[in-house]
């Protein structure tokens, strides 16, 4: 009964058209999975006898707000959870349309894999471009490709090699190394997560064992040591008279006792006198783990700063190349200002480069822009207050990433993914 | 040896909590700790301890106390406050209730829960708490799978799910102007399981409600209700001894029990595992409408 202490956890993003069956597979996988309780089942057979429909609509288990039920569409990231003996899975459920692509981002940015999901009988449309973009440019390592609907096609081999091939054809410009294929029917059931019997033709895993045997364990970054200080722990207690713990979360690397460290921006440097989490002291530390690190000598570190090793930096700068990927309502234009969020670190920037903005059907490039609207996705240039101290979010997503917030509102505005 | 550089699911999950509860604390002046007595606020306690030693943890913990509590929840209460050394704040709904801030409900179903908010935002407005961190899970219902780890609350206290901030990577935005504070829920995404196999896992003590024992209950509309001052019993309801455990700390009136032998947390874990029900279906409050909980939150529930 404690095989659940060796369980893994998957994150992953669900994306599709308006009627591709997102939410069926979604329902699909946690009905199957035997993830649905009664009182949620005995409510979604209510709502489905009252919309008058003579089949138990799966797709209302993930329907959230009150709005989205009146409509009928996904507004918003919704978070749903499944667990199988071997993995327990969070799923980012992302709305399709062209206008949530902001949403799209959110979801990507903390996922292991996306599921795309392509409509047998329509083949590869322009939401399936900017999904797969969308999950390239967020870096997502692994990108499940469902062929949905199957049952509408006659379960045809040749339709779904035809996908296959053309996707293939077009992933080839994308930077995702893992992309796997699988033909289902999210309403009938085939290869989600049980096997088809209509399909004896495909030799390949169901979806769900996809889900469970993915090769997670690289995605964090074990090589280039980084620890984001988040807060300054000092007891202040007789028994603690002198101490000083430095919190945070791993975001790179491997941390032991007596390792030389670095601090930046100081530059001072000293040894590690201990790693622990709560009272537990441990032999390493590594992303994403949350510890306390304790040094040899007393130096002075605050928030924001960096800890990370002698002979491997991240890059220092205060003019920074981003991908960014604009969220507001509110347009940008150049030499508008804003806070930048980077790790724990927050210091004030300003947009002084639009150099492209990207078409995401199909990757084109548009120059002499000069103002982005919510869900542009274009490369700029900013530059801030303070350097910063990162890797291009290529080499590491955690110290890769910033967010910008509005000086006046608050809001965040925009999400960057350092080139 | 070789090294294998991942974490179990709840290590990873307690490492993002404890991040989470972490950033609260630097990016926030007055934090302080939804305690309701229930499992997940406790898990939260343990893990904000674990956040902050050998220091103590640098935040109250504030109990809405809506004066129908179980005993059991009151004992391990101040029991826990002493263990963790912590300071509480209470807030009561009986004082906002005899201030006229807060009207009781009547009738047989009369329920103390709605009247929280108001006791809630009096208490946040009167310590000025700028963030304010609860137990909630994302998989607990519906209208909280969309709710973001910071969650913006406008100066009236209210939740606008349409104009949410977006949330990427573990940038977390605490930014507001004066008098906005935030809500908080540093284990949005653990589930009931993760939950009680952390319990496990820690050796977390629980108040005894939660493991079997015979209690003088009532059936009503399906639910097994305990008797209590505050139950008010229609005239062919007839009290009657159960072996009974409850999946759900709530008030006394409104949280029903299952029937069950599971006296260890291990029992507990794979009765769960067979349960067929989710555990806010013992709950009255969610049955109202099917809405009830998105509506309640709009207006500043936990």
């Amino acid at each position: 009964m404690n095989s659940y202490l060796n369980n893994q956890l998957l994150r992953f993003t669900t994306a599709g058209s308006v009627d591709d069956g997102k939410s069926t597979l979604i329902g699909r996988l946690l009905y199957d999975s035997k993830s649905i309780f009664e009182d949620q089942l005995e409510a979604v057979e209510a709502s489905s006898a009252r919309k008058g429909f003579d089949y138990v609509d799966l797709s209302l288990l993930t329907d959230g707000l009150k709005s989205e039920r009146e409509q009928g569409i996904t507004i918003d990231v919704a978070y749903r959870y499944f667990a199988t003996p071997k993995r327990k899975f969070i799923i980012a459920d992302t709305p399709g349309h062209i206008q949530y692509t902001r949403n799209m981002v959110t979801g990507a940015s903390t996922a292991n894999l996306a599921l795309i999901l392509i409509d047998a009988r329509k083949g590869l449309v322009e939401q399936t471009y900017r999904h797969s973009f969308i999950a390239s440019l967020l870096k997502i390592p692994h990108i499940i490709v469902c062929v949905n609907k199957m049952d509408l096609v006659n379960y045809s081999e040749d339709v779904f090699d035809k996908i296959v091939e053309e996707y293939k054809a077009f992933s080839s410009k994308l930077e995702v190394s893992d992309i796997q294929f699988v033909p289902i029917s999210a309403l009938a059931g085939d290869n989600v997560v049980n096997r088809s019997e209509n399909m004896a033709w495909y030799q390949g895993a169901t979806l769900l064992h996809m889900l469970e045997t993915a090769h997670i364990e690289s995605d964090h970054n074990h090589i280039d040591s980084r620890f984001p200080v988040q807060y300054v722990i000092r007891p202040q207690s007789k028994e603690y008279h002198d101490f000083r713990g430095y919190a945070g979360r791993v975001a790179g690397g491997i941390f032991r006792p007596g390792d030389d460290v670095v601090v930046l921006p100081s530059g001072f440097q000293s040894k590690i006198k201990e790693i622990y989490t709560g009272s537990e002291v441990l032999e390493e530390a590594f992303a994403p783990m949350s510890v306390t690190i304790t040094l040899q000598d007393e130096i002075d570190i605050s928030r924001g700063d960096i800890i990370a090793k002698p002979n491997n930096h991240p890059q220092s700068e205060q003019d920074i190349d981003l991908m960014l990927c604009w969220m507001n309502q509110k347009p940008i234009n150049l030499n508008t200002k804003f806070y930048v969020r980077h790790t724990t670190r927050d210091v004030k920037g300003v947009l002084k480069e639009i150099q492209y903005k990207l078409d995401i059907n199909n990757l084109h490039r548009v120059e002499n822009v000069d103002q982005l609207v919510m869900n542009d996705i274009a490369r700029v240039k900013i530059r801030t207050a303070q350097p910063l101290f990162f890797d291009s979010y290529r080499k590491n997503r955690i110290t890769g990433s910033v967010i910008l917030v509005d000086e006046g509102t608050n809001e965040t505005v925009a999400a960057g993914m350092i080139v | 040896m070789s090294h294998q550089y991942y974490l179990s699911h709840l290590k990873e999950l307690e490492a993002e909590a404890i991040f989470v509860i972490r950033e609260v604390v630097a990016q926030f002046e007055k934090p302080a700790l939804l305690f309701s007595g229930g499992k997940d606020s406790i898990v939260l306690a343990y893990l904000s301890r674990k956040a902050f030693a050998p220091a103590r943890i640098p935040f109250p913990l504030v109990h809405i106390d809506t004066g129908h509590n179980f005993p059991e929840t009151m004992e391990y209460r101040d029991w826990l406050v002493n263990e963790l050394g912590v300071k509480l704040i209470v807030g009561s709904v009986q004082e906002s209730i005899d201030k006229g801030r807060a009207k009781e409900e009547t009738g047989y179903n009369a329920s103390r829960n709605s009247l929280q908010t108001v006791t809630l935002l009096d208490t946040i407005e009167q310590h000025k708490f700028d963030a304010a961190m609860g137990g909630a899970r994302r998989d607990e219902e519906k209208a909280r799978a969309k709710e973001r780890f910071f969650s913006h609350r406008d100066e009236f206290g209210q939740w606008d799910p349409k104009n949410q901030r977006p949330e990427l990577w573990n940038l977390f935005n605490g930014r507001k102007h004066i008098g906005e504070h935030f809500r908080v829920f540093p284990i949005s995404n653990w589930t009931e399981m993760d939950v009680w196999q952390y319990i496990h896992l820690e050796n977390i003590p629980i108040p005894k409600l939660y493991y079997s024992h015979e209690r003088e209950v009532i059936i009503r509309d399906g639910a097994i209700l305990s008797t209590s001052p505050w139950l008010k019993l229609k005239p062919d309801e007839v009290p009657m001894k159960m072996t009974v455990r409850f999946r759900t700390c709530g008030d006394m009136p409104i949280t029903g029990a299952v029937v069950s032998d599971a006296d260890t947390v291990e029992k507990i874990i794979a009765e769960v595992a067979a349960s067929r029900k989710t555990e806010r279906g013992t709950r009255a409050d969610d049955k109202r409408s099917e809405t009830a909980m998105e509506d309640r939150k709009k207006s500043g529930y936990f």
